[in-house]
């Protein structure tokens, strides 16, 4: 361990800033519920709105067909027929945000434990690979036993990946950010070699092609909105949402939870407390590495089917990830809406993109902006302890109240 | 013996008798022992790789025997692996090594470790002072993107150069404002950091360029020919003819080591890295320290940028072009143990893996594979601490607070 090279701190503020991850992020929970995450949007918006109307473009209209493109329009004609474009758009931003979903909550859980989790990228491709492996390998088998295979392993790989890093830090206290960046890269580089030339998983019928073979029909999930082959929405964004309510209940309602949670907040007071604190390091670890194994694996199972060389360097959704998580402040409700609003930038900046006032590949940058932004605001304490003791001394009659109740 | 001779001969005699010398003789010997069976020396008989690699093996017992474990360990798996990969360079062709192994696979090394060397000093810079610094991909990134643009729109590479260090700096100073003044945590605003750039590369690539840039005419960094050398037989396409940027990365390299460690400004960042609070007490301004490191660090990163497109890449930049540079720095930082030479070093092996997976990929996928992924796996066990403990910065990644 390090020395500590700040001197005690008297205010909870202050305590707070030079305490642990958790410590910080619970500091924020507390100050000003739902205004700060949505000005954080906000102004991420405007900026990026600053961008687009210094390079030509209107960046309201550039918004409203984001908008559009995302298929959020859809709340003023709902239909479940996807021949309507909206509701295809809206089912095509669904099936990202199952994805960003899980991807969220694998950095909410680690933050909750005090380690910021950078790795989700990794972990959900390990997922992918193993779900492809399984869902192709195991053809002919009954689906319901093939799926829950392909995705149950696909699953417990990402928590053993994630766990790697986990195990260093609880070992030998290797910092979680290191080794989790360098395990985002070696799957990276897994991913290259078993889609590549001879490689693995490369396909079996076309070996000048660095693409893997198709999962079987009995390993693809069911679609409840859509087409199959037409990327429908699978049950998948099922999982995603039970998966919130999981979270919710494992760090709320669990031994498993307060002890992580315990961690989160001061490792030390844990530690006197009786918690065995390394290994709850490696287990929050390991259960965020489930999250983004699983996204891998219901991506896979879900619409993707296979993947590419070229796929790799494209995705981002466990970086992604990181923005849903901090936006939504590692909570479960928090994380969801988070992930529908970047789903929605996700698609909504891309495929979905129809007219041209901003052209895809411009709004797609501009995704990476405002994600960029979020997180650099987010990241800032001082910008929201500004914001909540302004609205602390707005409302001073409530703060009274809740202490004369405590009291 | 007079007084003379025992100050001579006590260091050097202590020295050799040290553990440590065996145990690093050791490694150097396993590494030889795969060297001997490729060009320039190319043993065709697997003895010698064999011989070699068993004595590095012996020395590396004999250093653990004698309490070194960790480097005795190190040395007797050098050793092991040096056999194995000198056997199996003698079992294929000689065509293959000779194209695979040869003078311009050291100037490919260069090539590939120089944006490596920059991104490493960058970073020591900013870590040495206190500031964790995981946004040196997005430096990199500016800098290679505004480079280009800097060189294609003014005529000149030189300007270039100085357009791609100016938007690192910017870029580095936004990031100080939030980790230095608002206290933001540095690994959150580092990863905003690399969006952002990832973001605002992507951007005006496509707005100013239509994504699709062609090379021609723009002008590029150049090489440095050195007279005689350039024409000499294995000298010559080695280091004869490396780019400009190649050399002024050694150049930097050196003084950063000057900088840090024998100058009062060095003193300064390094004690805003391990103690602020001291620091300040002795009435060094610590924000100023810090904004300057990390300033400067951008300023790094981003040269390293803009040798990755306007010198390596011909003067072509492509969405996304560092792809992963930024962090292969930031682990060479780490594997170099914030130190200039160690970083240096780090880079030149990480580099010479990458060119070495270059020349694989013809011969076979998961080799090249292999040496791609490998400073990856290097760093996690640095970190680790299987080999050697890394130690960063007391203070690093911690926000302070003035009194």
């Amino acid at each position: 361990m390090t020395t500590d090279v700040n001197e005690p701190s008297e205010t909870p503020e202050e305590a707070a800033e030079t305490g642990t991850l958790a410590a910080r992020i619970a500091l924020k929970q507390r100050a000003g519920g739902i205004v700060v995450p949505v000005m954080t949007a906000l102004l991420a918006f405007l900026i990026g709105g600053f961008v687009v109307l210094a390079t030509g473009h209107n960046p309201l209209l550039a918004y409203r067909d984001i908008f559009n493109g995302a298929g959020l329009n859809w709340v003023f004609h709902p239909t479940t027929n996807v021949a309507n474009t909206a509701a295809y758009n809206l089912s095509q931003t669904l099936l990202q945000t199952t994805t960003l979903i899980l991807c969220g909550l694998a950095v909410a859980f680690a933050f909750r434990c005090g380690m910021f989790n950078i790795g989700g990228q990794g972990q959900y491709f390990i997922g992918l690979y193993v779900a492809n492996w399984l869902g192709y390998d195991f053809a002919g088998m009954n689906p319901v036993p093939h799926i829950l295979l392909a995705v149950g392993a696909a699953t417990l790989a990402g928590a053993l990946w994630a766990g790697i890093a986990g195990f260093l830090k609880a070992a030998v206290g290797a910092h979680e950010v290191i080794s989790t960046i360098m395990l985002n890269w070696i799957a990276i580089w897994i991913g290259e070699w078993v889609f590549g030339d001879g490689g693995p998983l490369q396909n079996a019928a076309n070996k000048t092609v660095p693409i893997s073979n198709d999962v079987a029909d009995s390993a693809k999930l069911p679609v409840f909105w859509g087409q199959q082959e037409l990327q429908g929405l699978h049950v998948g964004f099922f999982v995603a949402l039970a998966a919130l309510v999981v979270f919710w209940l494992i760090l709320s309602r669990t031994t498993l939870g307060y002890e992580v949670r315990a961690v989160g907040f001061n490792p030390e007071a844990a530690a006197y407390g009786g918690i065995n604190v390394k290994k709850n390091l490696f287990r929050a670890m390991a259960i965020s590495g489930a999250f983004a194994g699983l996204a891998g694996a219901l991506d896979m199972t879900g619409y993707l089917y296979h993947y590419g060389q070229s796929d790799i360097p494209v995705s981002s959704v466990g970086f992604l990830g990181i923005a849903v998580a901090l936006l939504g402040r590692n909570t479960a409700v928090g994380t969801g809406l988070g992930a529908i609003l970047f789903g929605a930038l996700l698609f909504g900046t891309t495929h979905g993109l129809s007219s041209n006032v901003i052209q895809p590949e411009l709004a797609g940058n501009l995704t990476y902006i405002i994600q960029g932004l979020v997180v650099l605001f987010v990241g800032a304490d001082v910008l929201i302890l500004y914001v909540w003791n302004t609205r602390r001394k707005l409302r001073p009659r409530a703060r009274a109240r809740t202490k004369a109740a405590a009291a | 013996m007079t007084e003379w001779a025992q100050r001579l001969e006590n260091p050097l005699s202590s020295r050799l008798r040290d553990p440590a010398t065996s145990g690093y003789a050791g490694l150097l010997l396993g590494a030889f022992a795969a060297f001997l069976a490729i060009p320039p020396i190319q043993t065709r008989t697997v003895t010698w790789p064999i011989v070699v690699g068993i004595v590095a093996a012996v020395l590396g017992i004999w250093t653990a025997a004698r309490g070194r474990r960790r480097l005795g360990i190190g040395a007797v798996v050098t050793g092991v692996v040096g056999i194995g990969l000198g056997i199996l360079a003698t079992r294929s062709g000689v065509g293959n090594l000779n194209a695979a192994f040869n003078a311009s696979l050291i100037a490919q090394m260069f090539a590939f470790s120089t944006p490596l060397v920059f991104g490493a000093i960058a970073g020591m810079f900013s870590e040495r002072s206190g500031v964790v610094n995981i946004g040196l991909e997005g430096m990199m990134l500016m800098g290679a993107f505004w480079g280009v643009y800097g060189a294609d729109k003014g005529g000149t590479w030189v300007v270039g150069l100085a357009v791609g260090a100016g938007t690192g700096a910017l870029l580095a100073l936004v990031y100080a404002y939030f980790a230095i003044h608002l206290r933001a945590d540095q690994i959150v605003g580092g990863t905003a950091v690399n969006f952002l750039a990832l973001g605002i590369t992507g951007y005006f690539f496509f707005q100013l360029y239509h994504g699709n840039y062609v090379s021609q005419g723009v002008s590029t960094i150049p090489n440095f020919r050195i007279p005689f050398v350039a024409d000499m037989h294995f000298l010559g396409p080695a280091i004869g003819n490396l780019n400009l940027m190649i050399w002024a990365g050694w150049a930097l390299v050196i003084g950063s080591y000057v900088v840090v460690f024998k100058t009062p400004i060095g003193l300064r960042i390094r004690a805003c890295g391990e103690h602020p609070r001291a620091a300040d007490t002795v009435g060094i301004n610590v924000y100023g320290v810090r904004y300057g490191a990390v300033v400067l660090s951008g300023i790094l990163a981003a040269l390293g940028g803009v040798y990755l497109s306007d010198g390596f890449g011909g003067g072509a930049f492509n969405d996304n072009m560092t792809a992963g540079r930024g962090f292969i720095a930031l682990a060479a930082m780490i594997f170099g143990n914030w130190r200039p030479f160690g970083a240096f070093g780090a880079a030149l092996l990480f580099g010479f893996s990458s060119a070495l997976a270059l020349r694989l990929q013809v011969y076979s996928a998961s080799a090249s594979t292999l040496f791609n992924v490998l400073p990856y796996v290097l760093t996690l066990i640095a970190v680790a601490g299987v080999i050697g403990r890394t130690v960063p910065p007391a203070a690093d990644g911690k926000p302070y607070r003035k009194q």
